[in-house]
């Protein structure tokens, strides 16, 4: 028998300002802009949002913050912090939400100035003193994501070119969408000889610092045709954690991929052979081949030669991070929800000249902290459920 | 060894520090299952026990992973920050000192001493001598 939660709710709405640099605005105002049009692309209004799903580095009661700000009346709210795979996991507190009946309009929403910052701005990272580890300045999160790149390295002899790979393929599809901040093509060369920040880690190999915000709206799939666009169906998601503290984490070079994307596909029903297009978080380089061989796309060790036969990239098999990507398209400090937006685009159809060809299913990985938790969901359109 | 005052104070986290004050690198071992466990806990993450005692670390580690801090040399300069196995098992973060930092590698040998960053003490390591 299916999983309750299987088909049980869909986004209807998708909401994105623009990215890079939004000055003078604070992340209250970039989250309302979001969510207006989120709520817009769905025909409605804050007033008929009765569940409210968000989350910052710097608010503890961003919920009451947005509820008040918004002049939403919710009957469930969440602002559970996992780091930037929340929004992944809000998909799956939104859908619990809708299909137990506690709530009906389910708004999702990020907004961030972590670039310009401000007063009421945003911090460039996660907060709270990991109490072992921050007093060795290990310059959090770059430094743990190195660690675990050198690992890879090490165990498997993955080379700096292939983790250049990865940014190379997240450029070239940029390049191919108008709201992405960084166009201009890069090659290996350029990200093996950009400054160095955490060996082996470039500037090029981290994710952007931007402005920017996005958000959806959730509703259970029974009346989820009764809106503008086609929606878009969750048909399977699942949380994994392996740690907080790097320290912590048992093997640096397998993540807890491995134990939410099985729980996902098991819901969904469906084998990795379905998914037509892929949205990760890539706050780094490695984080790419770390999720391909978690996800089972390849054998562990063997992410770093899938990525530079092209898989990934524009024309490849196994395209990811079709928008650019936290690398070339926009980072705000938490990138989670900027994943699903753009599965939702391509299984609406309404990627343009990076759509994917007939996209039925999609993947969306979401990663907190340092490789901390990861959150998969999978979506699919209509006639995938 | 195990004299089970996990939630009496000070905690577990308090006794540690004390410890690295006085010149000490101290590490947990479970009563209930023998895990060695670092950092500092009130309940053993491996069984659940709080027959938790204190045992003096051996210092000897390798290194698991490592990276290079790069850092302009007027805000102090490159320096090293690395994931150590302790030999008893747990793993810590720390940073590998008197070498330079880019020539710690993965597999090396080495080992703690207690040494001070931004007024605190801390767990440091030193490359082992050979042999």
């Amino acid at each position: 028998m299916a999983h309750m939660l299987r088909g049980a709710a869909a986004i209807v709405g998708l909401g994105l300002t623009e990215f890079g640099t939004l000055p003078e605005r604070s992340h209250l105002e970039v989250m309302a802009e979001a969510a207006h049009g989120a709520l817009s692309d769905a025909g409605l209004t804050v007033k008929d949002v009765d569940g409210l799903f968000v989350s910052n580095f710097a608010s503890p009661f961003l919920a009451l913050q947005a509820a008040e700000y918004l002049g939403i009346d919710p009957a469930v709210l969440d602002s559970t912090n996992i780091g930037g795979s929340t929004f992944v996991s809000h998909v799956q507190a939104a859908a619990m939400a809708l299909a137990t009946g506690l709530c009906n309009v389910a708004l999702i929403a990020y907004g961030s100035t972590s670039r310009s910052g401000g007063r009421a701005g945003q911090t460039r990272g996660p907060l709270g003193r990991v109490p072992y580890e921050d007093v060795y300045s290990p310059r959090n999160p770059i430094g743990s994501y190195a660690m675990a790149a050198a690992r890879h390295m090490h165990e498997f002899g993955t080379t700096r070119e292939q983790l250049a790979s990865v940014a190379t393929s997240a450029r070239a599809w940029a390049a191919k969408n108008p709201r992405a901040e960084m166009r201009e093509p890069i090659t290996v060369e350029d990200v093996a000889n950009a400054r160095m920040i955490c060996d082996p880690f470039t500037v090029l190999d981290c994710c952007l610092v931007s402005d920017g915000g996005a958000a959806v709206v959730m509703v259970r799939s029974e009346r989820a045709g009764d809106f503008p666009k086609p929606p878009v169906h969750l048909l399977g998601i699942g949380v994994g954690v392996t740690h907080d503290q790097i320290a912590q984490m048992p093997d640096l070079t397998v993540t807890a991929v491995a134990k939410g994307a099985p729980r996902a596909f098991g819901m969904a029903g469906i084998s990795r052979d379905d998914i037509d297009v892929m949205e990760f978080y890539d706050a780094f380089t490695i984080n790419t081949i770390l999720f391909l061989e978690d996800l089972g796309f390849c054998a562990k060790g063997e992410g770093g030669a899938l990525v530079e036969s092209g898989a990934i990239a524009p024309g490849g098999h196994l395209p990811v991070n079709t928008n650019g990507g936290g690398l070339s398209c926009v980072h705000p400090g938490m990138y989670g929800l900027f994943t699903v937006a753009e599965a939702v685009e391509q299984l609406r159809g309404e990627a343009e000249g990076r759509q994917i060809d007939g996209a039925e299913i999609a993947l969306c990985n979401g990663n907190g902290g340092k490789l901390s938790s990861q959150v998969t969901a999978i979506f699919g359109t209509g006639a995938t459920v | 060894m195990s004299d089970n005052r996990t939630f009496d104070s000070p905690g577990p986290d308090a006794i540690y520090r004390a410890a690295l004050e006085n010149g000490a690198f101290q590490i947990q071992k479970c009563g209930g299952c023998g895990a060695h466990i670092f950092y500092p806990r009130a309940i053993c993450p491996a069984c659940g026990s709080t027959d938790l005692g204190w045992v003096m670390a051996s210092g000897r580690g390798t290194v698991y992973s490592t990276t290079v801090v790069r850092q302009r040399p007027e805000r102090g300069g490159d320096y090293n920050i690395c994931l150590v196995d302790l030999e008893e098992g747990p793993r810590l973060v720390s940073r590998v000192v008197d070498t330079p930092p880019d020539e710690v590698r993965i597999g090396q040998p080495v080992e703690a001493f207690i040494g001070e960053l931004n007024e605190e003490k801390v767990v440091l390591f030193r490359l082992a001598e050979a042999g």
